[in-house]
This record gives structure tokens, sequence and C-alpha cells, in this order.
């Protein structure tokens, strides 16, 4: 539990300085719990159900563009329901109703962070994403560039971000296995990995895609019956859950407004535009755009997609709420030897499964824990499927075979890159399991908007960029992003062992130097660049406009 | 990637260009409510804590702040949907019509 618990304590003190000591007191490596059969049973049954699912996709995954995109033909409302699937991660379900339980508003300021990222994909990426891109974002970047530094450089990124994000899920999963199911650390790293190479492998998108809707379903699902509970608990008036909630937390009326949250404004700026910008330099969420057939399906996969996250959201503050309400009356079954001063059983991100016990007992606790995990490896999957694209297509298919190469064959690097990513994460998450991996969610939002969103975004909508001037940014971006983010406190001093107050980067986020600095030097790099090369780029930019304005010549479904 | 027929005759359509200009700035205009809404709201909880912490009513529990939080959820989520329905009906309707006529 440590792990997740260190994930949701240190990404908040990066929002809100302060935050982490009121988080609760840091309980050390989680101890494993009893077995819980019922959530043992109820993963089983999903596994097996998804399992059964990518039996069927398997024999729709024939050719590459199947194993990328689905064949391109998912409905913008199913993408929606797996970009969501995507991007509700069991941090932000335990780790958010955790925060709301612990601190009250300032788990919904925190929560907010996370949903302003879609509105900029919506607006200014959606459709243009889809009309330039076939299989990965890479192909968009570099739709009128020289194609071997930009997709090099665009697959580093993806596989930088896409590690680090890999790290924090693969450790998560097994601290939240020992607490959910009572199972070792270990059984957690290989049943992630192996299940979620299996969907992978022989599924690929259709596989991956149908796993995060249903897990989106049954987290919605779930979360929405507890919020309801909560709501008939105080008869459906949000005022009386309040007045019961100041009357038993410790913090009183405290919990009613902004706590210790922002104190530095620059950080606070910071990590809000690492959210914003960072969601859109995601690679395995941009790579969702080219599985529907249309930009009017994409537009309407964000649009859905928002509406499911900033609905979870709502749910989980309810239900923070609720757990602060609810739990108390039992103090002896949900609290740490029935003493309320010492905190709930597990640590602090248990709110949410101790309040699916109080609501719906033992067999809704299975369910509930069941679909906590479930959430890992759904994650999992759509980030090892982005990994394995950007080796197969940008890496060997484009950069190193320059695109003369049969779909059989890159189909095959494909599963092959799956592979070798499943044994990647098993052998990370079991390298970190001692770790603190708490700063690196955070990171990979840091590089993604400091790196993959300036070059995507410049390359897109400016005509005088050129490659040069893409790379160079984007690889200043990205070396900047780490590089501060190393010297801040949450590195420097929490995973290093340097002394209190020694971290050289004094702010919680790199984001608004790193990803300024991008900027500008796309921009002057480009503007000295006076080559032959950056000539025909620019030259090039009318014909990319038409396409990706109106979607003359777009990629289309691939036809069976 | 070479430009073809119908992208000339596109590119070289007034309308295009118009079309284009006029989706721009909408878009743009969404994105500046959108990052409005989120870091007024941010900089009220950096510089402005008593004022989200006040109650809604005397008397009452609940704090400004929590219909405020809530509101940027939904205003979000609405900005979104208000975007995407023009986007698809009026926006696309144009564009069909400059492709339409480029490839006449």
């Amino acid at each position: 539990m440590t792990h997740l618990q260190r994930i949701v304590a240190a990404v908040s003190a990066v929002v809100i300085a302060g935050l982490a000591c009121a988080a609760g007191p840091d309980l050390g490596q989680s101890t494993r719990q009893t077995t819980n059969v019922t959530a043992i049973v109820m993963f089983a049954v999903f596994v097996f159900g998804t399992l059964w699912i990518t039996k069927w996709a398997a024999s729709k995954t024939r050719t590459a563009a199947d194993f990328y995109t689905a064949g391109g033909g998912i409905s913008g409302f199913q993408n929606g329901l797996a970009i969501a699937g995507d991007y509700m991660s069991a941090a932000s379900f335990l780790g958010i109703s955790g925060l709301v339980f612990a601190n009250g508003f300032d788990g919904l300021i925190f929560s907010i962070g996370w949903l302003v990222g879609w509105p900029v994909i919506t607006f200014l990426m959606a459709e243009r994403l889809r009309n330039l891109g076939k299989f990965t974002f890479a192909d968009v970047a570099s739709y009128r560039f020289s194609q071997t530094p930009l997709r090099t450089f665009a697959a580093v990124g993806t596989l930088v971000v896409v590690v680090f994000y890999m790290i924090a899920q693969m450790v998560g999963a097994g601290q939240l296995i020992k607490i959910l199911f009572g199972l070792d650390y270990m059984v957690a790293e290989v049943l992630v990995g192996a299940i979620m190479m299996m969907y992978v492998l022989f599924g690929g998108m259709t596989a991956t895609t149908w796993v995060q809707i249903i897990k989106a379903v049954m987290l919605l699902g779930g979360a929405t019956f507890m919020a309801l509970a909560v709501l008939f608990h105080v008869g459906f008036s949000p005022e009386a859950l309040f007045v019961q909630a100041t009357e038993v937390h410790a913090k009183k009326d405290a919990i009613m407004g902004p706590g210790a949250l922002i104190k530095d404004p620059v950080s606070a700026i910071s990590v809000g535009m690492a959210l914003m910008f960072g969601t859109a330099g995601l690679p395995h969420i941009l790579m969702r755009f080219f599985t529907v057939p249309n930009a009017k399906e994409a537009r309407k996969s964000v649009a859905w997609a928002t509406t499911w996250i900033g609905y979870f959201y709502i749910l989980t503050f309810i239900i923070g709420f609720g757990a602060i309400v609810m739990l108390i009356q039992d103090p002896v079954t949900f609290y740490v030897d029935g003493d309320i001063s010492k905190g709930l059983k597990g640590g602090g991100n248990m709110a949410a499964v101790h309040l699916a016990n109080a609501v719906g007992g033992n067999l809704f606790l299975g369910f509930i824990s069941a679909v906590a995990f479930a959430t890992i490896l759904a994650v999992v999957a759509g980030l090892t499927l982005s990994g394995a694209s950007a080796v197969s297509h940008d890496l060997y298919a484009s950069v190193w075979r320059k695109g003369n190469v049969d779909s059989v064959t890159e189909l095959r690097w494909s599963k092959g890159a799956t592979l070798a990513l499943g044994f990647l994460a098993i052998a990370l998450g079991i390298a970190f399991e001692k770790e603190n991996v708490a700063y690196m969610v955070m990171l990979a939002f840091t590089i993604a908007c400091s790196g993959n969103f300036p070059v995507l975004f410049m390359s897109v909508l400016w005509k005088d960029c050129t490659t040069k001037g893409a790379v160079a940014g984007g690889t200043v971006g990205l070396l900047l992003a780490t590089i501060l983010t190393i010297g801040s406190a949450s590195v420097w001093e929490s995973v290093l062992n340097n002394p209190a107050g020694s971290a050289w980067f004094p702010y919680n986020s790199a984001a608004i130097f790193s990803m300024t600095a991008a900027f500008l030097v796309i921009y002057i790099v480009s503007k000295l660049d006076n080559s032959a090369q950056a000539q025909k780029e620019r030259a090039l930019y009318p014909a990319q406009q038409i396409r990706s304005e109106t979607g003359v010549g777009a990629s289309t479904a691939s036809a069976h | 990637m070479q430009e073809n027929d119908v992208q000339a005759r596109i590119r070289a359509n007034p309308r295009f260009q118009e079309f284009v200009r006029k989706r721009n700035s909408y878009s743009i205009l969404m994105s500046v409510l959108g990052a409005l809404a989120y870091y007024g709201f941010i900089l009220l909880v950096a510089f402005d804590k008593e004022f989200l912490a006040a109650k809604v009513a005397p008397g009452a529990v609940t704090s400004v702040g929590i219909p405020i939080g809530i509101g940027v959820i939904v205003f979000t989520i609405a900005l979104t949907w208000v975007y995407v329905r023009r986007a698809n009906s009026e926006f696309d309707d144009t564009n069909a019509s400059i492709i339409r006529d480029a490839e006449k």
C-alpha cells in the first residue's frame, strides 16, 4: 500500500505543498491482509470474461492496422468510454476519494486538475489528429518532416512516458494486491504482466479497447452505486451530508474550504500546465483517436471521455464525504484497533474500499476490490500497446525499413515488442518494489507536455516549423523536464535521500519552464533553419493544412 | 502527400480560408474559456481561501467552494459538448460543401 499511498501523497504534494503531511502518516511497507476469496473470485471472472473477448478479438487481428487501431471501426461513444477507462486509474479512484476523506474540499481541487486537459484535446487536437494520423502520434508530428529524426524523437518520447507511467502502475498493483486480495507483491507483478500481455499480444487494439470499456463501465457503475447509497443515507441532501461530515471529522468545519493546498502560485500554475497540456501529449491516449472512423467520431470520443471522467470525479467527491460519515459508525470494522485516531485499516486510500463494504457488504467489497485491480490491468495494457506501436511502427517500419515492410512482418514486430515490454514491466515492477515511485506519474505528464505536446502542436499548426526545430525543441523540453524534476524536493530529497532543504529546483513542477523552453527552441531553431529541406517542409504546409482541417485524404478504416 | 487537384481547388477557395479562420477562432475562444475557469479557480484557491470557505447561506454548512468546484467540472463538460455539437453540425456541413465544390 505504501507505494500507492506515496504516489497519491506525493502527486498531491506536487499540486499542493503541504498536503502530503495532511494526507496521513506513511504506514511504511504495506502488510499482507487476510486472503479475500470473494475479491479473487470476482477478479477471476473479470479475467476469464476479458480473455474470452480477447479470443474473439484475436480472430479480427490479422494485420498491423488491426493491431494498432482495431480496424478503425470503434464508435465515438465506445472510444469515449475506452479513453475514460485508459485514464481513470486506481490512484484516481482510491487516491482522490482518500484525499477527500482526509481533507474534504482539497480533494476536489486536486481532481479538477486532472480534468482540464480534456477540453484542450477537444478544441485543438482531436480532429487534426484523426485527419493526419494513421497509427501513432508520430504519424501526425512527422507528416511533412524528415522521417528518421522526427520519428526517432517521437518514439523516444513515447517510450519514456510509457515506462515512467508503467512503473507507477506496476508498483501500485503490487502494493494493492496485498491489501485487496491478501496475496503477495510478486503475484501481482506476474498476474498483471501475463494477463496484459495476452490481451495485447493476441487481441491488439480490439481487445485492449474492450477491456478498457468493460473496466470503465464496472468502475463507473460501482462508484455510482456507492454515491447513491451515500446520498440515500443522507436523504439526498448534500447539506445534510456536509453537516454530518463536519460533525464527526477531526478537522471539523475546515474540510469545507481549501486547506494547506496551494501555497506557491508558480508551482500551482506549473502543475496546472503539466496536467492541461500533458494529457494532450500522452501517447496511449493520442493513439485512441486513430480507432474511430472520422473526425466527427473523434470529437464525440473526447466529449464522452470528458463527461465520464468529470462525472467520475464528482462521484469520488461524494464517496470521500460518504466515507467520513459512514465509516465512523463501525470503527471496529474499519479503523485500526477500532480507534478512530489511529486511522483506517490499510491506510487512508482504503476509504472507498471500506465504504463499499459498509454500503454493500462483503460481496460488493469483493466487486470493488476486483474493479480497482482490473483498473491497473487495463491501464497497463493501453500503455504497452502504445509503446509496442512506437517500436514496431515508428522505429522498425518507418525509421529502419523506411516504410518498405509488409503488414505481416510489421505485426510480428509489434508482437515481439509487446512481449519485450511485458517482461520489462514485470522486471521494473520487481526492481522498484521498495523504491519511492510517487513522482513518476507526474514526471510522465511533465515530459508529455514538454516534449511530445509542443512538437505535435507546432508541427500541425505552425507553418514555419521545421524538422530541426521540432527535434531540437522537443529534446530540450524532454531533458529539461527530467532534469528539473530530479532537482525538485519530491525526487532530490524523497528519493535520492539528500538532506531536507537541499533541493536545487524550488518548485513542485518543471512544466512552466520546460514547456516554455521547448516552444522557444522550436521557434528559434525553425526560424534560423534556412536549409533546402526546411524550405521543402514549409512548402508542404498548405497540403498538410487542407488534410488536417478538412479530412480530405485522411486515412480511412482498413477494410477486411 | 503531393497536392492534388481537389486540394489545390480547396486552397484557392476563399470560403476555405474563411472557414478555417472561423473555426480556429472558435476553438481558441473555447480553450480560453476552459483555461479561465480552471486557472481562475486555482488562483482563488491560492489567493482568496476565505471566499471559497464562506458559507452559501447564513447557518448553512455547505461552503461557496463546493458549488464552484462542482461547477468547474460541469462547465468543462458543457463547454466540450457545445463545441462538439457546433463542429459536428455547422462546421462539418460547411466543410462538406467546400469539399463538394472542389470535387465538381
